[in-house]
């Protein structure tokens, strides 16, 4: 009854893969190497689209290439707050994409069940500031449900989609970035995307991991960001980081909507000729410790930023790993340039974040240490 | 809320025993009644429903009045037949049509009064006790018009077979942890018909998703004396790999998913493993245990709203034992117990006997047949009571009396019962009794003996299963692991093999 189906094999190559109607791919994406992926290759062409567009794309594919998959949450049957799951429900039926009670322990209690019979759940928490109710089915339940049955019962099937992060006006709760939380938590994974074309592979591939997964979306990007995005259905590796820029003085960790603050930083950084490189984590748990590792042994600099306020915050993790790998080879203290301390504000929101200035003098300042 | 208890006990004890519920009143659908049609009149103002929906909307909403002045109010809540023609004395709102009232009046509340009257076969000498109004309107499977019962005796025997068989299981095991051989332990005792007669009226198709004190139903599903052991103990042969504490047990090849502490999690995932035998258009339906704790926490909410709302076949069993550790009922809720918390999920509940065997037999298949015919969630509250203390880390006598405790264990024991009417019928001798539970002893003591000497699973089982492949970081930590152990033998248990 919880048996997996047929795992078609371990290997993962390359950033696109693609998949007929009734395979039903079951692929484990476990880091083995520090070799960065490639970029994706564009077997088909692409098309310029936003986040959320990207996002519903994946959820169609995910939809239609597993018959034994569902999306539900709040508001999803017309297309959610953010159009994430427009025209789903249309295509695929009432009975495998709608809306559900307004209880979100309710919603993701609910997705373990039917994970648990092997089918694919994809849960939607309408903002990542309310998982909370949700926290005890994802740490107490989701997170060992594999693990405390001896591997006769899983979850993998699950995954919790929920927009993350500040959007300009969200204050308290509609900007949390919660993902240090579940960071804490071994037996699920945690994804961030920092892009369409990004998110959409992340998202199947974490749709189809044999475990479960919280994937937040940045939701500032939800409109904000558009790229062309292959329109076949492709996969990006978990648990592999990614250089998305190479540089040799100094090392920049984050992920998200943060990452392309960082690269406005580290543009500007290269004119005074500061080498900055700069890589996108994806997965925070398990995390590819090996890509920055490498990078550090290089640069010998690293700097960590997040959204998320920086007392306990996952750049605290890296820090410490990379300090333990890295302490003779840094040239400085590893630098977060991180959320305040705060509850996440309203009008002193510009002063809270991580901003791009913030960001360049730590830079500067690691440089010279 | 009381009205309808008490035109249930006009029209016999049986009516109300039929599963009670708020018939989606305000959604349509269903139209069974358990209120005779003299007893309410605005149904028809439900306007676009059948006019033999008996339910009365307002009927619901009736209170009982302790004055007689204030009859003439009660009678005001309705309106007469002549009303009921008129389509415009309601009201349309998002959720349906609803009728208005000029009176101010609350639905009174009282746990104490009219409660919801409790389904029971046997009486307390294990005696059949005849249906009301005779033939077969007791609504029991089990009784066709000569109200002999349908369960065969082989069922019969089985179940009290399991029943005696968990009673010394029970008992050796607490035996053992209180000479230090087991690490904790909780039994039963005085709830062995539940898990026993409620697992025999199901199907092995059935999922069952237990909360801790339910492993009657893994005992009639064949789960062996050694399997139990080896759980408790912890060794390579325990299906759990000795990662959880005693009494997590867990089957996936007897759909019997594996325990957790937390309280009342596995409500909501109940909906939703019954969602997927829906979806799966399965012959099943999934069967969930909590005790009356449980009901308080916000999953119990969670779930029964889930089921209801994805009308997906679960059916929810509360073991209503009077006790969650020290917490007697009266401090759990103020409610008329749990049964009454179906109607408002919408979900049809009954109240049964759960120390009568057949009751909780009869129930279950009742309810397992509306689950998986109707493709609707169900709520059974078994009432009970938890002879023995809460674990072996509890001492109930510290904060209930021990002569309660003692009442229900010899003059209400529910194996004791179910005893006197297998025997009744001839079916069952005291040679039979003390031969099975000194071979359910012997058995018992040489599975914990096995269980104990064999060995520990081997370290790596605490990296493996935590993801479905053993991530880098866990790699590692096992890697360093060994290194600490090689140089710090002593501080590590020596019958974990490395």
């Amino acid at each position: 009854m919880a048996s997996v189906l047929g795992r078609y094999g371990r290997k993962w190559s390359l950033g696109c893969v693609s998949y007929h109607k009734n395979y039903l791919p079951r692929f484990s994406t476990v880091a083995h190497s520090a070799v960065p992926s490639e970029p994706i290759q564009q077997q088909q062409a692409g098309r310029s689209m936003n986040l959320y567009s990207a996002i519903n794309q994946a959820l169609h594919i995910a939809l239609e290439s597993d018959s034994r998959s569902y999306v539900f949450g709040e508001d999803v049957g017309f297309g959610g707050v953010f159009r994430c799951t427009t025209g789903l429900a249309e295509r695929f039926g009432k009975h495998r994409v709608f809306n559900t009670p307004l209880c979100e322990q309710g919603i993701v209690g609910f997705a373990i069940g039917l994970a648990a019979m092997d089918n694919r759940a994809v849960a939607e928490i309408q903002f990542a500031d309310y998982i909370f109710p949700a926290f005890d089915q994802i740490v107490n339940e989701a997170a060992k449900f594999r693990y405390r049955s001896g591997g006769q019962f899983n979850c993998g099937g699950l995954t919790i989609r929920a927009p993350y992060g500040a959007v300009g006006h969200g204050g308290h709760y509609h900007s949390q970035s919660p993902e240090a939380f579940f960071c804490h938590v071994p037996g699920i994974k945690v994804v961030i995307p920092r892009s369409p074309s990004q998110a959409k592979g992340l998202l199947l591939s974490s749709i189809r991991d044999q475990n479960p997964v919280v994937f937040f979306e940045p939701k500032w990007l939800y409109r904000l960001s558009v790229e062309e995005v292959p329109e076949h259905d492709y996969m990006l590796p978990l648990s592999e980081a990614e250089v998305i820029r190479e540089g040799s003085d100094i090392t920049l960790v984050g992920w998200g909507a943060q990452l392309s603050i960082m690269e406005q930083a580290c543009i500007e950084a290269e004119k005074e000729g500061i080498s900055c490189e700069l890589i996108d984590l994806k997965t925070l748990i398990p995390w590819d410790k090996e890509t920055v590792e490498a990078s550090v042994s290089k640069t010998g600099r690293l700097l960590v930023s997040h959204e998320a306020p920086i007392t306990g915050g996952f750049g605290a993790e890296i820090s410490a790993s990379i300090v333990e790998r890295c302490f003779l080879r840094l040239e400085a203290p590893v630098s977060r340039v991180c959320g305040l301390d705060t509850p996440f504000p309203l009008v002193f929101e510009p002063f809270y974040m991580p901003n791009k200035n913030k960001i360049l003098d730590a830079i500067r300042s690691t440089v010279n240490y | 809320m009381a009205i309808w208890v008490t035109t249930a006990r006009k029209s016999g004890a049986t009516m109300a025993a039929r599963c009670l519920t708020r018939r989606n009143m305000v959604n349509g659908g269903g139209s069974c009644s358990a209120f005779p049609k003299s007893h309410h009149s605005l149904n028809a103002l439900a306007g676009k429903k059948e006019k033999e929906n008996s339910s009365s909307l307002l009927g619901f909403w009736r209170f009982k009045s302790t004055k007689a002045s204030a009859a003439a109010a009660v009678d005001q809540l309705y309106s007469s037949d002549e009303d009921v023609t008129n389509n415009h004395q309601g009201l349309d709102f998002p959720g349906g049509h609803v009728s208005y009232t000029r009176s101010l009046n609350f639905i009174s509340n009282s746990s104490t009064q009219n409660r919801v009257p409790c389904y029971r076969v046997l009486d307390d000498n294990g005696v059949l006790i005849p249906a009301a109004g005779g033939g077969s309107n007791s609504g029991d499977f089990q009784f066709h018009h000569h109200q002999q019962p349908l369960i065969s005796q082989q069922t019969a025997l089985k179940m009290y077979r399991e029943m005696v068989r968990l009673q010394v299981m029970d008992t050796i095991f607490y035996e053992a942890q209180r000479q230090g051989r087991l690490s904790f332990y909780l039994t039963s005792t005085g709830e062995e018909a539940i898990s026993v007669a409620a697992a025999a009226a199901l199907t092995p198709d059935d999922v069952v998703m237990p909360q801790y004190r339910e492993p009657g139903v893994l005992l009639w599903r064949g789960f062996t004396l050694r399997e139990f052991a080896d759980q408790c103990f912890g060794n390579k042969d325990d299906y759990g790999k000795g990662r959880q504490m005693p009494i997590h047990y867990g089957s996936n090849k007897l759909n019997y998913f594996t325990v957790s502490s937390p309280l009342a999690t596995q409500i909501p995932q109940a909906a939703g493993v019954a969602y997927a035998l829906k979806m799966e258009k399965k012959d099943a339906c999934v069967v969930t245990f909590f005790g009356d704790g449980s009901s308080s926490e916000g999953d119990f909410h969670a779930g029964l709203n889930f089921a209801a709302v994805t009308e997906s076949p679960v059916v929810f069993v509360c073991r209503n034992n009077g006790w969650a550790i020290s917490t007697n009922v009266s401090e759990q809720f103020r409610s008329d117990g749990i049964v009454v918390k179906g109607q408002a999920y919408g979900i049809d509940s009954i109240r049964v006997d759960g120390n009568d065997a057949l009751a909780v037999y009869n129930s279950i298949r009742a309810a397992r047949e509306i689950a998986v015919k109707q493709g609707k969630p169900v709520l059974v509250e078994f009432l009970t009571y938890r002879v023995g203390h809460h674990s072996t880390s509890d001492d109930s006598t510290k904060y209930r009396p021990v002569d309660e405790i003692e009442y229900w264990k010899v003059t209400r024991n529910p194996v004791n019962r179910f005893r006197k009417w297998v025997e009744g019928n001839g079916w069952w001798n005291e040679g039979e009794e003390s031969e099975l539970r000194s071979a359910t002893r012997k058995q018992l003591l040489q599975a914990i003996q096995a269980a104990e000497r064999t060995e520990k699973p081997v370290l790596e089982e605490m990296f493996n299963d935590v993801y479905d492949e053993t991530p880098s970081n866990l790699r590692e930590q096992h890697v360093q692991l060994r290194e600490t152990i090689k140089r710090h033998p002593g501080d590590y248990p020596s019958d974990v093999p490395v």
